[in-house]
C-alpha cells in the first residue's frame, strides 16, 4: 500500500512543486520546535526564578551587545526570546488544532443531523448558522470572549483563558463547515446503499456514522487544513488585542503584544521573531493547505 | 423588485433580534450595574429605589421591550468606564472609523480588482508569479502584523509616516474629517494599507479565481470560435462574467473591513469605534459592548442587503423571473 | 474533386502527459469541397471533435498540432500567427458546439451577440448590423425576431438557443461550418427540425459543413460523404450511401450492424466486442485488431493506410489490392 501511495498522483505532485516541499520541511520544523520545546529550548522563560533583569534586553546575538545565550535577544525581564518562541510557538499550534478540531467535530455532528433529520431541525440550525454567518468568524469570537470575560472574574478567567480561547474559534467556524456536511448528507441520504440500510433497520446513528460519514469526510478535511491557518491568525489577534492568552501563558500573538510597546524605543527583537515565526508557520500551513487542495481537486487533474 | 427587497428585509429582522436579544441579555446578567452604581456602602432601601427607578423589577419581556425601544432611539444609557452617554460616544467615534474603513476599502479595490484581473489574463507572466506570492504572504500576515511592519519601516526607520493617532482634524458640523489636513492625510496612510491589505489579497484571488473559470467555459470558447478579439473577449465577456458574482462576494468581504478596524484601530492608536470597542471589553464595559454589537449587526445587515440587491440588479437572469420555456 | 475547400493532410494532434506523449489524431487525412457536407462519426475518445479543433485553431493546450497540414482554398491555416487565424475563424470557418445552455453568455442580449460578431468581420455599420441580426433570427426560425433580439439566452428554450448558435456561426457568412454534435443535447423531436435547418442554410449559403456527431441517423441524412473514425485515425471515408449501406471496413461494418432494424425483430442488440482502446494503449498494426472478426497475422504487425475499397477508401488489409478488388471483392 505504502508503494501504492508513492505512486499516486498526489506523492507525484508534492515531488514535483518545490514550494510544497519546502513548506512541508518548514511547517514540520515549526511543529517539531513547538512541540518538543520544553526539551529542546535554551531555556525555560517562565521559570521565574532562573530570570535576572541583568539579562534585560539584550539584542539578538550578531549585534553589539549580543550574548550567545541569547541568540534572538532576550526582552524586558530577562527571557530568552528564542525560548518564549518555542514555548509561545506551542500554545499557539495547541489553540490552532484544538478549535479547528471542536469546529471539525461540531460543524460534522450538526451537519450530518440536519442533513439526515431534515424537517425542522434541520431549518432551525440551518437558521441559526446564516444568522451566524453574517458576521466574520472573528467578530464571533471576539464576542464570545468577550462576554466569557466579561462575566468571569480576572484570575478565573486567566486560568481557564485556553479553553475560552479554543471554544471562542471553535465555534465561530462551525457554520460553514456545517453546511459542507449538510450538502453532502443530503445527496448521500438519497442513495441506494442508504436506503437499502434504512430497510433492514439500521438505526440512524449507525447509518449516519458508519455510511455517510466517510463520504462526506473527503471535502472537510481540506476546508479544515484551510482552517487551521485561519485558527492560528485569530488567536493571534485575538492576543495581540489582549483578549486572548494572557501574559502567564502566552502564545506567539501575546508575544507580539508585549513586544509592540517596546518598538517604538527601538528594542524591535522583541516583537519582530516572534512575528516572524508565526508568518513562517502560517505561511507553511496555507501553502500546503493549497497543495491539499488542488491536489484533491478532481477538476484539475 | 419591491416584493424581493421586501422578503429580504423581513428576514433580516430575526437577526437583528437575535442579536438585540444577545446584547439585552448581556445587559441584564453580566455584572451588577446597580452595585456599580451604589459603590460600596449602601442600604438594602437604596438599593430596591435604584432597582425600581432603573425598571429592574419589571418583568424580563417588558425590559427587553424597553430595552429594544431605547435603542432604537439611539438610547443605550451610560458608559460604566467614562461614565458618559455611549450614544455620544459612538457618534464621536464613528467618523474616525468610517473614514478609515472607507479609504481601505478604496485601497482595497483599486489595487485588487486590476491585479485580480491581470493575474487572471496573463497566468504565466513573471508579474502574475510577483503577485500571486504576494498575496500569498497578506493571508498568512496577520492584520495587526502588517501595521507593525508598517510602523516599524516607515514611522521608526524611515519617519515618513506618523505611528499613531489622526493627525489634525477638522470639524464639519458633527462629522470630524482627517481629509482636509496634511498631517491628517498622512496619519491615514499606514492605518488604511494595514486595513485593506487582507481584503486587497481576498479581492485579488477571488477575481482571478472567477476569472480563471470564465475563461474555461463553452461560451468563451464559442466566443474564440466566432474569432472576437482578445480584447472583446478578455474585458468584453470574460471580465464582466467575472465582476457579476465578484462583486457580491467582495461586498461581504468588505464588511469585514469593519470588523478588523478593531485591530488596526489598537495597532494604530487611531481613535475609533473599535478602539473604544476594545477598551470596553478590557473593563467590562456592557453598555459599549452592546450598543457596538447592534451597530455592527446593522451593518452587516444592510451589507447583506445592498448585495443581495446589487446581484438582483446586475444578473439578468434573476431579473426577469423563469421566463423563456 | 474539384479544387477542395479543405484539405487536411497526415495531420497528427499530441498532447504531452505524465505518462509520456499520446496520440490523439494518428496521421488524419481527408477533405471537404465546397458546398459538401462531410460527416465525422465515431465512438466517444475517437478523436472528432479534436479535428474539427484542430481544423479552427482551437486545441486546448497542451494539445498541439505535431505533424501534417491543414489548407484552406490552399492555404496553410495550421502554421498561422494567432491574429491571423483569429481572423479566419468566423468569417471563413464557423463552429457549432454541443450543448446551447452553456455556449451562449447570460449577461448579453442575443442581438449584442450577433451584432458583435458580425461587426468584428464585416464592414458594416452597427445599424446595418443589428439589422442583418434581426434576419438572420427570422432565417433560422424564431418567431418574432424583432423583439427577441433584446432578450437574453435563459428566454430561450434549448432548440431555440441552438437555432441562435446556429446564426451566430453563420452570420459572417463564413465558407466551412464545423458542426460538433449540434443535436445530441437536444430533444429528439427537435433534432430533426434543427438538422434540417442546418442542411438547408449551408445549401442556401454554400456553406461546406464538417458535421461531427456519433449519430448514424443523423450522418445518413445531412451529409453527403462520411469519414468513420477509430482510435485517431480514419478507417474508412467514402459517400455516404456506400458506407452506410455496404461498409467496407470490419468496423464501420459493426457500426452500422448496431443500429437496430426498423422492420425486423431482433433478440439482441448486435455489439463489437470489447472496446475502443485508451490513448495510451493503443495496440500495434491496426488499432482496431484485437476486436476484429476478420483478424489475421498482419493486421498486428504492420499499420494499414486508407486504399480503395469499392466506393470508398478502408485503412484495412482486406483491400490490399490497389486495384480496388480487395481481397473479399
Amino acid at each position: 500500500m505504502l508503494a501504492r501511495a508513492l505512486d499516486s498522483d498526489i506523492w507525484h505532485s508534492f515531488r514535483g512543486s518545490p514550494i510544497t516541499m519546502v513548506s512541508a520541511v518548514v511547517a514540520l520544523i515549526c511543529i517539531a520546535g513547538a512541540m518538543l520545546a520544553p526539551w529542546l529550548a535554551p531555556s525555560d522563560p517562565f521559570d521565574l526564578a532562573s530570570l535576572s533583569l541583568g539579562d534585560a534586553f539584550k539584542p539578538p546575538r550578531w549585534s553589539d551587545g549580543g550574548d550567545p545565550a541569547f541568540p534572538l535577544g532576550s526582552d524586558g525581564q530577562g527571557r530568552d526570546v528564542l525560548s518564549a518562541i518555542m514555548y509561545g510557538g506551542r500554545v499557539s499550534l495547541l489553540v490552532g488544532f484544538a478549535a479547528v478540531l471542536l469546529s471539525t467535530v461540531l460543524g460534522l455532528a450538526l451537519g450530518l443531523i440536519a442533513g439526515y433529520v431534515g424537517g425542522a431541525l434541520d431549518a432551525v440550525l440551518m437558521r441559526i448558522a446564516d444568522i451566524q454567518l453574517t458576521f466574520p468568524g472573528f467578530l464571533i469570537a471576539l464576542l464570545i470572549d468577550g462576554v466569557v470575560r466579561a462575566v468571569l472574574p480576572a484570575e478565573v478567567h486567566d486560568r481557564i483563558a485556553l479553553l475560552v480561547v479554543i471554544c471562542a474559534i471553535g465555534i465561530s467556524a462551525w457554520p460553514s463547515i456545517a453546511r459542507t456536511v449538510r450538502g453532502s448528507t443530503l445527496v448521500e441520504r438519497n442513495k441506494e446503499y442508504v436506503l437499502a440500510a434504512r430497510i433492514i433497520g439500521v438505526p440512524a446513528w449507525r447509518i449516519m456514522l458508519s455510511h455517510v460519514l466517510p463520504n462526506v469526510l473527503g471535502p472537510v478535511l481540506v476546508i479544515a487544513t484551510l482552517n487551521l491557518s485561519g485558527a492560528i491568525l485569530a488567536e493571534a489577534t485575538l492576543s495581540f488585542l489582549g483578549v486572548g492568552m494572557p501574559p502567564t501563558q502566552p502564545s506567539l500573538g501575546t508575544l507580539i503584544r508585549i513586544g509592540n510597546d517596546f518598538l517604538l524605543s527601538g528594542e524591535w527583537w522583541i516583537t519582530l521573531f516572534p512575528g516572524a515565526a508565526l508568518v513562517a508557520l502560517v505561511l507553511s500551513v496555507n501553502l500546503l493547505g493549497d497543495w491539499l487542495r488542488d491536489a484533491l481537486n478532481p477538476r484539475l487533474r | 423588485m419591491i416584493a424581493f427587497t421586501l422578503s429580504r428585509v423581513l428576514q433580516a429582522i430575526p437577526v437583528m433580534l437575535t442579536v438585540a436579544l444577545i446584547s439585552f441579555l448581556m445587559f441584564t446578567y453580566v455584572g451588577d450595574p446597580v452595585a456599580i452604581m451604589l459603590g460600596q456602602d449602601f442600604t438594602e432601601q437604596q438599593r430596591t429605589k435604584l432597582i425600581h427607578d432603573l425598571g429592574l423589577d419589571a418583568p424580563i419581556l417588558v425590559q427587553f421591550a424597553r430595552f429594544i425601544g431605547n435603542a432604537l432611539q439611539g438610547e443605550f444609557g451610560l458608559s460604566y468606564r467614562l461614565s458618559r452617554p455611549v450614544s455620544e460616544l459612538i457618534a464621536e467615534r464613528a467618523p474616525a472609523t468610517l473614514e478609515l474603513a472607507g479609504c481601505a476599502a478604496l485601497f482595497a479595490l483599486a489595487l485588487g480588482l486590476p491585479m485580480g484581473v491581470y493575474t487572471g489574463l496573463y497566468r504565466n507572466s513573471w508579474l502574475s508569479r510577483v503577485f500571486l506570492t504576494f498575496s500569498l504572504i497578506g493571508v498568512s500576515l496577520p492584520t495587526f502584523l502588517i501595521g507593525i511592519l508598517l510602523i516599524l519601516v516607515f514611522s521608526v526607520w524611515l519617519g515618513w509616516l506618523p505611528s499613531f493617532g489622526r493627525g489634525d482634524t477638522v470639524q464639519l458640523g458633527w462629522w470630524s474629517t482627517g481629509l482636509l489636513t496634511l498631517s491628517g492625510l498622512k496619519a491615514l496612510v499606514l492605518p488604511s494599507i494595514t486595513l485593506g491589505l487582507f481584503q486587497l489579497t481576498l479581492i485579488m484571488r477571488l477575481v482571478r479565481a472567477e476569472m480563471l473559470e470564465v475563461l474555461r467555459t463553452d461560451y468563451i470558447k464559442f466566443a474564440r470560435a466566432r474569432g472576437l478579439t482578445d480584447r472583446a473577449i478578455n474585458f468584453g465577456h470574460a471580465l464582466k462574467n467575472t465582476l457579476v458574482p465578484v462583486i457580491t462576494i467582495a461586498g461581504l468581504q468588505l464588511g469585514g473591513i469593519i470588523a478588523f478596524a478593531i485591530v488596526t484601530e489598537t495597532v494604530f492608536q487611531w481613535p475609533g469605534m473599535g478602539l473604544l470597542f476594545i477598551q470596553s471589553v478590557g473593563v467590562a464595559d456592557i453598555p459599549v459592548m452592546a450598543a457596538y454589537l447592534l451597530l455592527i449587526a446593522l451593518v452587516f445587515v444592510a451589507i447583506n442587503l445592498i448585495v443581495d440587491l446589487l446581484y438582483y440588479a446586475v444578473d439578468p437572469r434573476l431579473r426577469i423571473g423563469r421566463g423563456g420555456h | 474533386m474539384a479544387a477542395p475547400l479543405l484539405e487536411v493532410r497526415d495531420l497528427r494532434v499530441e498532447f504531452p502527459s505524465r505518462r509520456g506523449t499520446l496520440t490523439a489524431l494518428d496521421g488524419i487525412s481527408f477533405a471537404i469541397a465546397p458546398g459538401e457536407v462531410l460527416g465525422m462519426v465515431g465512438e466517444s475518445g475517437a478523436g472528432k471533435s479534436m479535428t474539427g479543433a484542430a481544423v479552427i485553431g482551437l486545441l486546448e493546450p497542451p494539445g498541439r498540432i505535431a505533424g501534417g497540414e491543414i489548407r484552406l482554398d490552399g492555404e496553410r491555416i495550421d502554421n498561422l500567427p494567432y491574429e491571423r487565424l483569429r481572423r479566419l475563424r468566423g468569417k471563413r470557418i464557423g463552429a457549432i458546439f454541443q450543448d446551447p445552455l452553456t455556449t451562449l453568455n447570460p449577461l448579453y442580449t442575443v442581438g449584442r451577440q450577433l451584432s458583435e460578431t458580425m461587426l468584428t468581420h464585416l464592414p458594416i455599420s452597427p445599424a446595418e448590423a443589428r439589422r442583418r441580426a434581426i434576419g438572420w433570427l427570422e432565417q433560422v426560425g424564431i418567431p418574432a425576431a424583432a423583439r427577441r433580439i433584446d432578450s437574453y439566452p435563459h428566454e430561450f428554450s434549448g432548440g431555440m438557443r441552438q437555432r441562435v448558435v446556429i446564426a451566430l456561426a453563420l452570420c459572417a457568412e463564413p465558407e466551412l461550418v464545423i458542426a460538433d454534435e449540434p443535436t445530441t443535447a437536444l430533444d429528439v423531436s427537435i433534432q430533426a427540425q434543427v438538422i434540417a435547418l442546418l442542411k438547408r442554410l449551408a445549401r442556401e449559403q454554400g456553406t461546406a459543413m464538417l458535421l461531427i456527431t456519433h449519430d448514424m441517423g443523423v450522418i445518413a441524412e445531412t451529409a453527403d460523404r462520411v469519414a468513420v473514425m477509430y482510435a485517431g485515425r480514419i478507417v474508412e471515408i467514402g459517400p455516404v450511401r456506400d458506407v452506410v449501406k455496404a461498409p467496407r471496413h470490419p468496423y464501420s461494418a459493426g457500426l452500422m450492424a448496431a443500429i437496430p432494424p426498423l422492420a425486423a425483430r431482433i433478440e439482441r442488440l448486435a455489439q463489437i466486442e470489447g472496446a475502443m482502446p485508451r490513448l495510451a494503449a493503443i495496440p500495434p498494426g491496426c488499432a482496431f485488431n484485437p476486436r476484429c472478426p476478420q483478424v489475421f497475422a498482419r493486421c498486428r504487425d504492420a499499420r494499414p493506410v486508407l486504399r480503395p475499397a469499392g466506393a470508398s477508401q478502408a485503412a484495412c488489409w482486406l483491400y490490399d489490392d490497389p486495384a480496388g478488388g480487395g481481397v473479399h471483392g
